[in-house]
């Protein structure tokens, strides 16, 4: 493939252009964890040096685990994306399932407002949302961010797993219907084992941007119990002294877990994405 | 045991009507065959038959009764799908035998029954592999004994060889040939293939644009066909039609004629043509004439034989194998 059709020219000439773009996205996270490591004034002094004998120090770490509860928002962060990612990978591929499968009036309208959500953020609706929380009692609990974050998932998620859905043979499904399996089975153990890389790939789409947020848990759980990470970090960013060792080490760790969830979908994920390309 | 009657049968999609008022009646351990061209609408009344689809209109009757509101898994049937349709999470073994655990049959009798159909279909040696692990032949062959160990009233076929290749389409023929004759079961199989249908079948239904054309044995559809259509569906290479007026006939619109039927002759015959192309297949040999305004005229002849290619012969029709069609398309007799 690489001998016939590409000059070593213009192999440098994508290696170069791909390892430029590698730097430019890393740059941010590397600059994060190499000052995580470092003493206030080395930060500041040189902020690109690595940690050396000198200007290494862990007191950003310390702080983190002293002052605020971290291990409680890390609970809270863990808690508040798994459950969102199960519901919305459930009832997303459940609607998916329902659009691609079954012919009934308003099918294509239906598919079409389901997927209104990807092109309206939900932000827009932050103050009705809210009032809704306060009526529902639900405010500062961990619950209220599950329930945003599901909704802000499933149009994506439905959009997406509906397409691969359309792909699975109706062959597979009538076998298991004449067989005599329930629709639920024939969605849960024929059709969901077929999709998965689709799954993974909706799974990572959803689940960064709920790990990351910051909004909804300033706005619907600020509350010292129902913290997540992203909002814990903010503790040591203040009007007038930023405590950077503390923020950069509490965004260190907070890009672990992720990074771990990542990997294990990944496999799947990049399948996800070039099936239909390579069969 | 198994015989099936559909009454008046009508599928619409929309707008659209697929099926136009079908009806048939099966007997008990009849082999027939649904062909014609795609989109006849073939399929679509198989799935009707199956219970995967609604009629529109009309009723199904499976041994005298009536199972339009009886889900498939409760109909005595059992499918056999052009894409196999097996489940790849599950052996050769589970494949066979989960229609029978759903149906809560007792343990030593599904064991029984795959023993029988593994038997049956020389399949001894798969019985523990996943269907990724088989090649194709041998996975459409599963998919035909997860058919046999449920016993079924019907058999269904939906273009289960289409996906094979031809070796193999042959030997999967006289496999489903064999099964027939050991099960004398009901066999209802849809193709569009007529070498399949004339090879297989005790009656052909013949489909085209969502109503039935003819039903008939194969040699009776070969030899008597009722219209236009079966004429040119049925017999490989196709019969040649021309006009009645090109050969100064006017007891007919049209006449039809099989190449196996046309000798050819230097000097003197019914029609007269240019070869515009002869193919050699061993056997026999086609030759194409071009016969100016009465179209392209194709000979079967038996043996090898070899003409010039411009060069110009006479075509002579059997006058016992003429068949004339009326203005309407129907045969004359």
């Amino acid at each position: 493939m690489s001998t016939a059709r590409h000059s070593p020219a213009h192999s440098i000439a994508a290696h170069a252009i791909l390892i430029a773009y590698t730097v430019i996205a890393l740059f941010p996270v590397v600059v994060i964890v190499i000052n995580a490591f470092k003493s206030r004034k080395a930060i500041f002094r040189a902020p690109l040096s690595l940690p050396d004998a000198d200007s290494f120090s862990l007191i950003g770490f310390e702080t983190v685990l002293k002052q605020g509860d971290f291990l409680l928002y890390f609970q809270n962060s863990l808690i508040v994306t798994i459950v969102s990612l199960f519901l919305v990978l459930l009832f997303g591929a459940m609607a998916a399932f329902a659009l691609s499968e079954y012919r009934f009036r308003g099918n294509t309208l239906m598919g079409l407002y389901l997927a209104l959500g990807i092109m309206i953020p939900i932000r827009l609706g932050t103050v009705a949302i809210l009032q809704m929380m306060v009526a529902s009692n639900l405010v500062n609990t961990r619950t209220a961010l599950i329930l945003v974050y599901t909704a802000q998932g499933l149009p994506l998620a439905v959009f997406i797993l509906s397409e691969f859905m359309r792909q699975v043979s109706d062959d597979l499904k009538n076998a298991g219907r004449i067989d005599g399996l329930s629709e639920y089975r024939i969605f849960f153990r024929l059709v969901l084992p077929l999709v998965r890389p689709a799954m993974a790939t909706v799974a990572v789409f959803t689940m960064i941007p709920i790990w990351n947020d910051l909004w909804f848990p300033l706005i619907l759980a600020p509350a010292e119990e129902t913290k997540t990470v992203t909002l814990g970090a903010q503790v040591f960013i203040g009007q007038f002294v930023t405590n950077w060792n503390a923020v950069l080490a509490a965004l260190s760790l907070a890009i672990l877990p992720v990074l771990i969830l990542y990997l294990i979908f990944s496999r799947q994920l990049i399948r996800g994405i070039t099936s239909g390309a390579v069969k | 045991m198994g015989s099936l009657a559909l009454n008046n049968i009508t599928k619409s999609f929309g707008k659209v009507d697929v099926i136009k008022g079908v009806d048939l009646e099966v007997k008990d351990g009849e082999f027939v065959i649904f062909v014609g061209p795609s989109g006849c609408g073939k399929s679509t009344l198989l799935r009707i038959i199956a219970g995967l689809e609604d009629a529109t209109g009309g009723s199904v009757e499976i041994d005298g009764a009536a199972v339009n509101a009886t889900p498939p898994s409760k109909r005595g049937i059992a499918m056999v799908f052009q894409t196999y349709a097996l489940y790849p999470h599950l052996t050769v073994r589970d494949n066979m035998s989960l229609g029978l655990k759903q149906a809560k049959h007792p343990a030593a009798q599904i064991a029984e029954r795959v023993e029988m159909a593994t038997r049956m279909l020389s399949l001894e040696p798969y019985l523990d592999r996943r269907p990724a692990e088989l090649s194709g032949g041998q996975r459409q062959r599963v998919a035909i004994g997860r058919a046999v160990v449920r016993k079924p009233k019907l058999f269904l076929f939906d273009e289960p060889l289409s996906n094979l290749d031809a070796a193999l389409r042959v030997n999967t023929r006289l496999e489903i040939a064999r099964l027939h004759r050991e099960l004398g079961s009901t066999m209802i199989y849809v193709t569009h293939d007529q070498t399949e249908a004339m090879t297989l079948a005790d009656r052909i239904v013949v489909l085209n644009a969502g109503r039935i054309e003819q039903v008939g044995t194969p040699m009776e559809l070969y030899n008597d066909p009722a219209n236009l259509f079966v004429a040119g569906f049925i017999g490989s290479p196709q019969m040649n039609f021309i006009e009645a007026s090109q050969l100064g006939r006017q007891d007919a619109k049209t006449i039809g004629v099989r190449p196996e039927h046309i000798s050819v002759d230097g000097t003197e015959g019914d029609i007269k043509g240019r070869v515009s192309h002869i193919e050699h297949l061993g056997a026999d040999t086609n030759v194409y004439l071009d016969c100016g305004e009465a179209g392209l005229v194709c000979a079967r002849l038996f043996g090898e034989h070899r003409f010039g290619i411009d060069s110009t012969l006479h075509a002579r029709f059997d006058a016992r194998r003429l068949y004339r069609f009326d203005d309407q398309g129907k045969v004359i007799r």
